[in-house]
């Protein structure tokens, strides 16, 4: 099984040379670490910077230069700042080629939830939907499970959509998984985790075609 | 060069009233009118309508109106990071329209470009979309996003001229320069009011013409939300 380390890993394998990438909040935001360096990628934080570098070294922060998640960042060479309405161009115009953002639900038909719980919590979407609504290739990184062990793969989303039929892939602590016409499909397992504890974690179709190789990282 | 300079903050929010539709810059706590919110917090006007893309935090930003219950509704992308404004919103005082963050943008700048309302793939077949027009464009469906109409947009740029040209700093640019001309008087504060003439006219970012009252803030905190840091 992995951790979310691990779940970040893994998707950090999913991105190619020559991308523009907008990660979102917690598990996406550690994808940055493990891409590799042989490769050219950009990072696009939606508040307004294309080129996005690490954390500062203490004493350089700087209160103007932030990501979506509101923390001190740095800049790469190369980089640039612009308003909201042009970050929003970049996304809804698909300049961006894959966008990497957590989940509270995924649907097999590719519907994602992640905005809202009725009555308990509601913090908004912030451009979760723009980038949804938008990007050609999105990768949900997230638990296959919530904290009370039900499946987050779904055959229908019961929460509040953020957006319908756009996830292609998804990314979890036992599998990867592509949305299909059919259901999850299942391309991997995570070390050490059985077809069938994927099975059992797994509220939607799931699609077992031959033998499931287990990941490398 | 028309002169939009004005001495204070106090001159700067001439005409504002209760029941207001304010339009605020700024992305978390970066790059917000602070000048501007300090001085409605102290005019004392109430049952705002605010459009900014989040609320602030409890004991500053938008967070200060929240407390003093000046605001009757936020228009917003994301509202984390307050607990006041969670209680007023699951109390019912506070009424709340969450919206996508791209539509946000997008309606302030068909205000200032002057276009009524745009189609956006964002929010169709979601709770956002309820209510209203959807269209189909080259077999992908959209939503209709009217222009947002407001009375003031209160802007933070870094530096600027009595023209009302704006220069911003890196990510505090954010809303800001969408926001300048979407509202029927937009109010800019500045780090740094320079000379007219000193700013070079191809480095500006904002026009003065979207601009009608100008001022340098008195002081600016510019509080960091979230320190990150790595170790050397």
């Amino acid at each position: 099984m992995l951790d979310k380390i691990g779940i970040a890993k893994r998707i950090a394998q999913e991105v190619q040379d020559g991308y523009y990438v907008n990660l979102g909040i917690g598990i996406p935001t550690l994808v940055a670490n493990f891409v590799r360096a042989d490769i050219d990628v950009e990072f696009q934080s939606e508040n307004g910077v294309l080129g996005m570098g690490p954390f500062p070294f203490e004493g350089e922060e700087d209160a103007d230069i932030i990501n979506a998640g509101k923390q001190t960042i740095t800049t790469l060479a190369g980089a640039s700042f612009f308003d909201s309405a042009m970050s929003f161009a970049m996304i809804r115009g698909q300049h961006v080629h894959l966008t990497i953002l957590g989940a509270m639900e995924v649907a097999q038909n590719g519907d994602i939830a992640n905005w809202k719980i009725p009555g308990k919590m509601v913090k908004g979407m912030g451009g979760a939907m723009d980038l949804v609504a938008s990007a050609e290739n999105i990768i949900v990184a997230m638990m296959h499970t919530n904290k009370r062990g039900e499946s987050k793969l779904l055959k229908k989303c019961a929460l509040p959509l953020t957006g319908v039929g756009c996830v292609k892939k998804v990314v979890t602590n036992l599998a990867v998984l592509e949305i299909t016409p059919n259901g999850f499909k299942l391309l991997e397992r995570a070390p050490g985790v059985s077809v069938e504890a994927i099975k059992n974690a797994t509220e939607g179709n799931l699609l077992i075609e031959g033998d499931i190789p287990e990941m490398s990282l | 060069m028309i002169n939009k300079k004005v001495d204070n903050v106090t001159a700067a929010l001439q005409g504002v009233k209760d029941d207001m539709t304010m339009m605020l810059g700024g992305f978390g706590l970066c790059g917000i009118p602070e000048n501007a919110i300090a001085e409605l917090v102290k005019i004392g006007v109430k049952g705002l309508t605010c459009i900014s893309n989040n609320a602030g935090v409890d004991d500053f930003g938008l967070g200060l109106l929240l407390q003093k219950r000046q605001i009757k509704k936020m228009v917003s992308s994301y509202v984390g990071e307050n607990d006041e404004f969670e209680r007023q919103m699951l109390s019912g005082e506070l009424d709340v329209e969450l919206i996508p963050q791209g539509t946000l943008a997008e309606r302030c700048r068909a205000a200032q470009a002057g276009f009524p309302a745009v189609y956006t793939p964002a929010g169709y077949g979601t709770e956002v979309a309820e209510g209203k027009e959807t269209r189909e464009f080259d077999g992908k469906m959209h939503v209709l996003e009217h222009a947002f109409k407001a009375d003031f947009a209160f802007v933070k740029a870094w530096k600027g001229d009595a023209a009302g040209n704006l220069i911003f700093k890196g990510t505090s640019r954010n809303f800001n320069p969408n926001m300048c001309g979407a509202a029927k008087i937009t109010v800019a504060e500045v780090e740094e009011l320079v000379p007219v003439g000193t700013l070079n006219p191809d480095h500006i970012h904002i026009p003065g013409i979207f601009v009608q009252r100008i001022f340098q803030g008195a002081t600016f905190e510019k509080r960091i939300e979230q320190r990150t840091v790595r170790t050397k």
